[in-house]
């Protein structure tokens, strides 16, 4: 399964781009049309916060997508799949420093410490800026095999965001979401563990080269 | 541009501004009575209460369409879709306890003796927004007073009605299910808690609690329990449901309270349903004369 050349280069991957536009153009849209209901405020700040958690679900998805079914042209959409993630969570950012708090950093701060959501959202996009900063290819080279240690940080900030989402919910009633979001990145992770662990076990057992899993 | 004047017209031809005042006054009085004719006469009989505000009222629509009412699910868009399941007619209110006149009554028995009235308050919810809605109602002391609480009744429980069928959202545990709120008994008696009916001069929207709510306007919203189907006299302090829920987050008092914050959020300030900037919320929602009530309370542990 893999999209032939030119089409890749040239027709899905600003196809992918513009697609993950929509959801800010459907946003945009639905302000100016007044249909983000009595509270297009909360509306907007939550739809951002929920589309960067569905970002860092794809980025995490290219590679077990790869390893299930062979489909190598997706890392080449991964990056870009990230930094629409840090996009997104830069605009949820902005819309609860802005239109929440309307810059009162007084109260931004008090937030920050005493209500653990909070804390967990802000260390959440903190983690995700140097992943975005370093993301570009000159950065990738320069960084060597520290860009990889640097990026394996995507998996706790994945955590602390689909945490974020958790705590956020009203106890026991608005679950529904958040445990769909944790769900998907439990699998996503399990994968990742499962083959560490795999790998770990037939170095262990130094079996013979022809049985060792690849 | 040359602007030509007519010569024929002089400055006496002009209409006396004194004139001109008086028909637009007499314009304006037109146009009231053609109001007030199709608004319907209840409205013009009865006088403005003075518990009412006169702040803008937030438009039907939005007082409709968002609705924190878990019985239909939990989004706000929820109980405007799913609430048409609910039959309101017959409906049956069962009072019980410390009272001398106990019983059940037919909504039509339950309503009868009471005018209603206009009520325009401020609901601030817990989750940090507020609206101005105009309800139609009664005071709820008038109501509890006919049924004579004796010395022991120290507080009133509310319950809202019980039936997954015509409430879906009941099918699944969110809540410990009937809804259950209460109040003490000086603060049911309070004239400022009322039993509402309606909003807008129109019966109540399911969504909003029909046919029978309560709205406490000076606590958070959960605590003014819609659809409301038992009526308790009690002497010890009834558990609510969302106090079950969740103890640490939700009192049994849940005063507004700009200085108590909820465990997950501020409680400073809110957003006006409609407006861009948060205002500061007041303490006791703006309605200090309930403050005597709870003189000499720790209100950050009666929260």
């Amino acid at each position: 399964m893999q999209v032939r050349e030119p089409y890749f280069t040239k027709v899905f991957k600003p196809a992918v781009f513009v697609l993950a536009f929509m959801p800010l153009v459907w946003l945009a849209w639905g302000a100016w049309q007044e249909e983000l209901g009595a509270n297009p405020i909360e509306t907007i700040t939550r739809s951002l916060g929920e589309w960067t958690l569905r970002f860092l679900l794809l980025t995490l998805l290219i590679s077990p997508l790869r390893r299930a079914t062979g489909w190598v042209q997706g890392v080449r959409l991964r990056r870009m799949l990230g930094l629409f993630a840090f996009f997104y969570g830069t605009l949820h950012l902005f819309s609860y420093l802005w239109l929440d708090q309307f810059y009162d950093w007084g109260e931004i701060w008090k937030d920050i410490l005493k209500r653990p959501f909070i804390t967990v959202g802000m260390l959440a996009f903190l983690l995700m800026t140097p992943l975005a900063l370093t993301s570009f290819k000159k950065a990738m080279r320069k960084l060597g095999r520290n860009w990889q240690r640097l990026h394996t940080l995507i998996y706790p900030l994945t955590m602390l965001g689909a945490l974020h989402f958790w705590w956020l919910a009203e106890s026991k009633s608005r679950l529904a979401m958040p445990l769909l979001y944790s769900v998907l990145l439990a699998i996503l992770l399990g994968e990742r563990v499962f083959r560490w662990l795999q790998k770990k076990g037939a170095w262990r057992l130094e079996l013979p080269g022809m049985l060792r899993r690849s | 541009m040359l602007i030509k004047r007519p010569d024929d017209m002089t400055d006496n031809d002009v209409t006396d501004f004194d004139v001109y005042q008086r028909r637009r006054d007499f314009l304006k009085t037109l146009g009231g009575i053609a109001l007030l004719g199709a608004s319907g006469l209840p409205l013009m009989a009865q006088a403005k209460s003075t518990f009412s505000t006169d702040e803008e009222q937030t438009p039907y629509k939005d007082v409709t369409t968002y609705n924190n009412f878990y019985e239909f699910g939990t989004d706000k868009s929820d109980p405007a879709e799913y609430a048409g399941s609910l039959q309101t007619s017959p409906w049956s209110v069962t009072v019980d306890g410390e009272c001398e006149n106990p019983g059940k009554l037919t909504l039509e028995d339950l309503l009868k003796p009471h005018s209603t009235e206009e009520r325009i308050y401020r609901l601030r919810c817990v989750e940090g927004w507020s609206m101005v809605i105009p309800w139609m109602g009664f005071p709820l002391a008038d109501l509890l007073k006919r049924f004579n609480p004796t010395s022991k009744a120290k507080y009133v429980r509310f319950e809202t009605l019980f039936d997954p069928k015509q409430m879906p959202g009941q099918q699944r545990s969110v809540l410990d299910w009937p809804y259950a709120e209460g109040l003490r008994m000086d603060e049911a008696m309070h004239p400022l808690t009322f039993m509402a009916t309606g909003l807008y001069g129109k019966n109540l929207p399911n969504q909003n609690g029909a046919p029978l709510r309560l709205v406490v306007p000076w606590k958070y919203g959960f605590k003014s329990i819609k659809s409301i189907v038992k009526i308790s006299f009690l002497e010890q302090q009834p558990a609510t449901s969302w106090g079950r829920s969740a103890p640490g987050e939700y009192g049994f008092y849940s005063n507004v309270n700009p200085e108590v914050d909820h465990p997950r959020w501020s409680q400073k300030r809110e957003r006006r349903i409609g407006e861009f900037r948060k205002r500061e919320t007041l303490m006791f929602n703006g309605y200090d004369q309930v403050a005597s009530l709870y003189s000499g309370m720790d209100l950050r542990k009666n929260f």
